[in-house]
């Protein structure tokens, strides 16, 4: 019975596994089909053709430079106010910290809408207020970054806070003891912890950025990024095109994810390599 | 290269909780100075004013002299050895080491040179690129030492450095600590709540309680000649008699007790209730009553601990006592269960106050 | 504060102060004062902004009971604004995902944490967290592959003889919309409940089974009470992401599937009446603070466990 209830689990894992990862098998053999709708059926036999295609298609070239401009900004943008923000709540404490962080917290839960019309509106009202054509206070994808750092930031914020709750902060009263400047102990104590979170933040930054439509729908403008152009041709008639770059996404993803992975194992290996040296040492010590 | 610390009057607060109460201490340039109390008595608190972290709420410290109110830590001529440590995990050895070197702005090759004839110098040579994870607990020890030693320090601050250690370790960096102290000439502020360690380690030691000091003096005055009841029992065990002072001369008293009249010698009471101590080892076992100081006890165990054997009894009052006879066969232990009598030397039993705390 | 200033000195608290305060300053409350302050302003052509017709009023927000439709639910005839029936929908869908997605997140996450075999979890994590990266627009637009009246799935159902003919799934209600949001939100679900079943002593499902307790009971008793706050933050998360989308129901939704962000897209860049999409923006954001409260309080879990 037991052994049946187990085997039902693996199976189920399995199947959600099927549901998670069939639809993009999907996308990326719709790639190769030689037809003109992205599907799959009928198979219309084999081709590269689409990637081809892809290269030529300014407009979704230029989108795609877009995407990776804004999601650039937003990840360093997000990175510098995510860490001081989470460096700042963790030093805190009291009735401030709560109000502080409840505030950066709730900024995930907003509605992407409410976000994207909110900033449109405020900084568009407030070139008109002034009656400048500073590009800053029109409609564009610099709006999009300014909105996706709005809650984007927060995230970092989460991620760099849980690395500093292993943070020990006797290393910097240490440095400090051995008179080290403030900016000192910052720099070659406190961040060198934080990087792996950092590079974490940038990463989850990054890509919610480019995932990111409703912010960036509301705010961009004329400008397309990849998403926003995405959408448009669904309605009104896509080639696969899309699926040609959806594929090689898929793929940068996965070799990134493997990449990670490996590096993950080997330090794993390296720090099982080191605790072990000081065991031999600790016993070494007491004979 | 070193420097002498005075406390004057020095309080500190936390809110209305007051952890140092007017500590007033005098450590001389070069000594190994030991601050010992139980946990919670404000040893590390002295420490983290001396060091710079946190700043008196009364009084005045002064490292060599000068009254050092107001500078920070990193502008302070002292060393701070972290009750955990603080090595940079992230650094190698001998960028540890040289940490404090490299915010000063000293070129590499220099540092590097400085790190590993620090490493020689804490008996660890070989482990300049090593990372801290690769060392055992001792091994991190030293280097902690060696990265405070680096910046030439006039005052090296040690917060219980050895509590973490294994205690067969614990004894070996004890003679450690001491000879790389006697090396360097560097002064030395321990603080540990491990009376053992004090008393071996130490010049002097200040023995603290509930934020005030109650007795500075060398291991052997703390030990022989505890000013008060706190001392005598936190450094060592008593035989404790409660009673009452009758005739007080020349340094001498007789005591009445429910066991009868002792006579021993009289601390600074003050004023104050006084109970007469006196230490497991000072007393004798004999048959037969001895001329004075002597109690009908019956033995109740025997417990044999290697260099000596202590024997304990139960007196006809019902108090437990405990003689400690050295195991050296000079002795004859009695049986258990057996009728004796328990004396000691007037001049070896102290009739003493209890703590000197406020309230 | 001290504290800060102790850590990091003078110069770097005010630097931090300052990308802080720019963030929620600049980033965060103006826009959301200045979008609640438009959405009580008539829309007008930019010459009379600032005129006499420029007044405070809620007539945006009144707009929601425009424009009745009839509609009949358990055989009760009733009319009911096209907005407000919208907006219902939006919540009553959203739930339905939420629900759908704790359902299929719940048994995988007890999975990850208690049965797997530890040394396989960072691949299948691994393999869990590829459809998250691949953007939103890409999921749901592979479902649109998948669900389109020629595409895989009817394939491969006619193919199985499961069906006789293909089925119109995009033209279903909001059959598709439901689809597309479990497929992109369930992982949101997922992990909050993997980590909070993951913190549960195994020691304490083997007493129960011990004590001769049925595997039903293990979940009810003790697997599901420990995961609570798991499960509050995954459904917190799962509905403010369905009920905000707007990618989805555009993509997935059929002729009768509006979805309530929708109509604030058509106020916004169709009617180009900021103002109204002002309000129906702030109606929304009403509505998802509703619900997140409703759900710490049910839960009695705070804010700060709902961010994982
Ligand atoms: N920052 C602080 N705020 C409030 N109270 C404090 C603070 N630091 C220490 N205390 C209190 O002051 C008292 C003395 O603390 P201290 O750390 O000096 O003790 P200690 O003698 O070093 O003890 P231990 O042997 O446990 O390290 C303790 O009761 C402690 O609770
Ligand atoms: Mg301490």
């Amino acid at each position: 019975m037991h052994k049946f209830r187990q085997n039902l689990a693996h199976l189920y894992m399995l199947l959600f596994l099927v549901f998670l990862l069939a639809p993009l098998v999907v996308m990326s053999g719709a790639a190769f089909n030689d037809s003109k709708l992205p599907s799959v059926v009928p198979w219309r036999g084999f081709t590269t053709m689409w990637f081809s295609e892809m290269i030529r298609d300014e407009r979704m070239m230029l989108a795609f430079a877009n995407t990776l401009w804004v999601a650039a900004a937003v990840a360093l943008l997000a990175v510098v106010v995510g860490t001081a923000a989470a460096i700042m709540v963790n030093s805190i404490s009291g009735r401030l910290r709560t109000i502080l962080y409840g505030m950066m917290i709730s900024t995930i839960l907003i509605p992407g809408v409410v976000i994207g019309i909110s900033t449109m509106i405020l900084w568009t009202k407030m070139g008109n207020a002034m009656g400048t054509e500073f590009f800053l206070f029109n409609p564009g994808l610099h709006l999009s970054v300014l909105g996706q750092v709005s809650y984007i930031a927060a995230m970092v914020m989460l991620l760099v806070l849980a690395r500093l709750q292993s943070f020990d902060s006797g290393l910097e009263e240490a440095a400090l003891d051995l008179g080290a400047s403030h900016a000192q102990v910052m720099r070659r104590i406190l961040l060198p912890h934080l990087y792996p979170a950092i590079a974490a933040g940038a990463a989850v930054a990054f890509f919610q950025s480019i995932e990111n439509f409703n912010v960036t729908q509301f705010t961009r403008g004329g400008s397309d990024t990849l998403t926003v152009y995405v959408f448009s041709k669904v309605r009104s008639g896509i080639t696969p095109t899309i699926n040609a770059l959806a594929f090689l996404l898929i793929c940068v993803t996965l070799v990134l994810a493997v990449l990670y992975e490996i590096n993950r194992r080997r330090r794993a290996r390296i720090e099982a390599a080191r605790e072990a040296e000081a065991r031999r040492a600790e016993e070494a010590a007491l004979l | 290269m070193s420097a002498g610390i005075d406390l004057e009057n020095v309080c500190c607060d936390f809110g209305t909780f007051r952890a140092v109460d007017n500590a007033n201490v005098s450590i001389r340039p070069g000594e190994f100075f030991s601050f010992l109390g139980p946990s919670g008595c404000g040893k590390t608190t002295i420490l983290r004013m001396v060091s710079g972290f946190i700043e008196p709420t009364q009084g005045v410290i002064r490292i060599g002299g000068e009254d050092v109110r107001g500078k920070r830590p990193n502008q302070r001529p002292t060393a701070l050895i972290f009750q955990n440590l603080a090595l940079f995990p992230l650094m190698p050895i001998w960028e540890n080491i040289s940490f404090g070197l490299e915010v000063r702005g000293v070129d590499k090759a220099t540092r590097r040179k400085k790190a590993e004839d620090l490493l020689q110098l804490v008996d660890l040579p070989g482990a300049a690129d090593k990372m801290v994870s690769q060392l055992s607990g001792g091994q991190k020890q030293r280097v902690a030492i060696a990265r405070a030693l680096a910046v030439e320090p006039q005052v090296m601050l040690l917060d219980e450095p050895l509590s973490a250690l294994d205690l067969k370790l614990r004894q070996h960096m004890r003679a450690e600590l001491r000879a790389i102290q006697q090396r360097t000439g560097v002064t030395f502020i321990y603080i540990t709540h491990d009376q053992g360690e004090a008393l071996a380690m130490s010049d002097r030691v200040g023995v603290m309680s509930q934020g005030s000091i109650q007795q500075i003096a060398d291991p052997r005055e703390i030990y022989n000649n505890p000013v008060n009841g706190f001392v005598a029992s936190f450094v060592g065990e008593n035989n404790v008699f409660q009673g009452e002072v009758q005739h007080a001369a020349a340094g001498m008293a007789s005591f009445t007790t429910p066991h009868g009249q002792f006579r021993a010698r009289l601390g600074d009471l003050s004023g104050k209730i006084g109970k007469l101590y006196v230490r497991p080892e000072h007393t004798i076992i004999t048959a037969t009553p001895a001329a004075e100081n002597s109690v009908p006890v019956t033995v109740s165990d025997i417990s044999f601990e290697g260099s000596f054997i202590a024997v304990h009894a139960t007196s006809d009052t019902g108090a437990h006592l405990t003689s400690e006879l050295r195991n050296d066969g000079s002795a004859t232990v009695p049986e258990k269960g057996v009728r004796v009598h328990m004396s000691f030397d007037p001049a070896r039993a102290a009739i003493l106050p209890d703590a000197n705390v406020r309230g | 504060m001290q504290d800060l200033i102790r850590r990091y000195g003078p110069g770097l608290t005010l630097l931090m102060g300052l990308l802080v305060a720019f963030w929620l300053v600049m980033l965060v409350i103006v826009p959301n004062i200045t979008l609640f302050e438009q959405s009580f302003r008539p829309y007008l052509p930019v010459v009379e902004v600032g005129g006499p017709k420029d007044t405070y009023s809620l007539n945006n927000y009144l707009k929601v009971f425009d424009g009745n439709v009839d509609r009949s639910f358990l055989g009760f005839e009733f009319s009911i604004p096209v907005h407000v029936l919208t907006f219902w929908l939006t919540i009553f869908y959203s739930m339905v995902v939420t629900f759908l997605c704790f359902l299929l997140a719940y048994p995988l996450a007890y999975y990850m944490a208690k049965i797997v075999n530890p040394r396989s979890l960072p691949t299948l994590i691994l393999m869990l967290f590829i459809p998250l990266w691949v953007s939103e627009v890409l999921r749901a637009f592979a479902w649109w592959i998948i669900l389109a009246f020629k595409g895989p799935l009817n394939a491969l159902l006619l193919g199985l003889g499961l069906i006789e003919d293909p089925i119109r799934w995009t033209n279903m209600g909001y059959t598709g919309v439901v689809i597309g949001l479990i497929y992109t939100y369930v992982l949101f679900m997922l992990f909050p409940i993997y980590n909070a079943i993951q913190s549960l002593d195994t020691n304490q499902i083997e007493a129960a089974e011990d004590l001769g307790a049925p595997w039903w009971k293990i979940h009810w008793r003790i697997v599901l009470p420990h995961s609570k706050p798991g499960i509050a933050s995954g459904s917190v998360m799962v509905f403010m992401l369905s009920a905000g989308s707007l990618l989805v129901p555009s993509i997935l939704g059929s002729t009768t599937s509006q979805w309530f962000t929708q109509t604030i897209d058509q106020w916004f860049k169709d009617a180009l009446d900021w103002n109204t999409a002002s309000a129906y923006a702030f109606l929304l954001l009403l509505l998802c603070t509703v619900f997140v409260t409703i759900a710490m309080r049910l839960f009695r879990v705070k804010l700060s466990d709902i961010a994982k």
